[in-house]
């Protein structure tokens, strides 16, 4: 380049000077993005959980975001009532705000969550919530369905997603989990929808005891133990093993066991 | 000086970041897994260096000498909040697949690299070019092994079914490693391997020769 730098770019002033502009340059661009576009993030956060909600009950396609009939999320969501649920007592809280609260964090704060010992922990996620949220559709008859928040540790990292249950409490309507870190091919084949398209009808619960297997070879189909097993992934044993010890954990005495107890008797 | 048009053409083969210069595989590795998510990364790399080759030639002959590498970080790394923003606030599928990697744009050698060396002594339309000349080298790259990676690892490119997965009813067995960051691997490598057959000048000398075995001994 022809042109001189100026004697005095290096000077202790000049430092300072661009130093300081850069920054108040930098500062303005990031916070005035991070303003502008917060409701439009804040908005994507509810679509993306209404999503999952929706998937896990089998009532939205994996790869779009409306149904069969052309009915899209909002529309569809609509449908689902959301409501806080104490998990120790199985009763519904209604001091807490549903559109904002939210489970997995309320795990991480000592004040909102026991610690669970090493024989409840068979989830292996350390911390549960007190409070969580249920997502239900109502008919005439009661609850037609109901969607529960799950989670637990398979190989590589812990599972979020759903589980979707029929009226009777009993019978599974679907699953999904939207964030995992499985081997792509083998654990990751939770994603896979014809693996998920084996889980409704599956029965939950025998003798009140969760009763759920994944399992390698199934019973004789005219059997009682057949009910409850849903065909295992190949080549993932601890992704089958958590999934397993999840839906246990979830639907048994320390996840929402009380709640579903609660909705089985009609009380 | 050399032309706009060798500026912008010259990184994609001649003098191409990831295959000539080895920078900026980390990503390479990280989000080729499918087209899709793919392409945005490399949307939002040809933001980053077209812009901050731009910004930072255009304050050039301003940033003193001593500070000039911490003012080449603060502007690219706005560049990337303001993209890792945008893109979760129009594209939030994508931005969740990509997750820490647009962060990382910060750190790709790529961006940094082009900041320093060229945009730091040339004007800003030319910078601009070289910026985005560079990253569209990158992005010929990155999509050659995306292609490759959904294509033989989940079927699909782009998300359509190109070939059906026996777990889905079809004949194509999925090649897992393919879905494993460690196959991009051999995909640059073997990219490498073709363009420098192609372009022999690309050839490194080799540094030492392994000499004769001159002795011949029984081990004992």
């Amino acid at each position: 380049m022809s042109e001189e730098p100026t004697k005095d770019v290096d000077s202790l002033g000049n430092i300072f000077t661009v130093a300081i502009a850069v920054c108040l340059v930098c500062s303005v661009l990031v916070s005035g993005a991070a303003v502008a576009l917060k409701p439009q993030q804040d908005e994507n956060k509810v679509l993306d959980r209404k999503q999952n909600v929706l998937r896990a009950a089998g009532l939205l396609p994996a790869d779009s975001n409306t149904d069969s009939q052309g009915r899209g999320v909002e529309e569809l969501f609509a449908q689902f009532e959301v409501r806080a649920v104490n998990l120790d007592t199985g009763e519904y809280v209604d001091s807490i705000d549903t559109t904002t609260f939210d489970p997995v964090r309320a795990a991480g704060d000592p004040e909102l969550s026991i610690d669970l010992g090493d024989g409840e922990d068979i989830a292996t996620i350390g911390r549960r919530e007190n409070v969580s949220l249920v997502y239900l559709v109502e008919g005439d008859s009661g609850v037609e369905t109901l969607v529960l928040p799950i989670r637990g540790y398979g190989l590589w990292g812990t599972l979020f997603g759903y589980l979707a249950l029929d009226g009777d409490m009993q019978t599974i309507a679907g699953i999904g989990f939207y964030s995992h870190k499985e081997t792509p091919g083998l654990g990751g084949e939770v994603d896979n929808p014809s693996w998920k398209a084996k889980w409704p009808g599956t029965k939950l619960m025998r003798d009140g005891e969760p009763a759920l297997a994944l399992v390698k070879t199934r019973s004789a189909s005219d059997s009682v133990a057949a009910q409850y097993e849903v065909d295992a992934l190949s080549g993932a044993t601890f992704t089958n093993r958590g999934v397993e010890n999840m839906v246990h954990f979830w639907t048994g005495d320390q996840g929402f066991g009380p709640y579903l107890d609660k909705l089985r008797t009609g009380a | 000086m050399s032309s706009p048009k060798e500026v912008l053409l010259n990184p994609i083969f001649n003098n191409n970041p990831i295959a000539l210069q080895v920078l900026g595989i980390c990503s390479a590795l990280a989000v080729t897994v499918n087209m899709t998510t793919t392409l945005v990364m490399c949307a939002a790399v040809i933001f980053v260096t077209t812009m901050s080759n731009f910004a930072v030639s255009l304050i050039r002959n301003h940033i003193p000498n001593s500070i000039r590498i911490i003012v080449q970080m603060t502007i690219i790394a706005s560049l990337v909040i303001v993209v890792d923003q945008v893109l979760q606030a129009v594209a939030y599928e994508i931005s969740k697949a990509l997750s820490v990697f647009v962060g990382l744009i910060i750190t790709n050698c790529i961006v940094m690299g082009r900041a320093e060396a060229f945009a730091m002594k040339n004007p800003p339309i030319l910078s601009a070019i070289d910026g985005f000349g560079n990253a569209l080298g990158y992005s010929v790259i990155l999509v050659g092994v995306a292609f490759f990676r959904e294509l033989f690892g989940s079927g699909t490119l782009m998300g359509f079914e190109i070939l059906p997965k026996v777990t889905e009813g079809g004949w194509y067995a999925a090649n897992g490693f393919m879905l494993l960051p460690p196959s991009a691997f051999f995909l640059i490598g073997l990219f490498i391997w073709a363009i420098r057959a192609f372009k022999s000048d690309q050839v490194e000398e080799a540094e030492y020769k392994i000499a004769d075995n001159v002795q011949y001994k029984e081990a004992l």
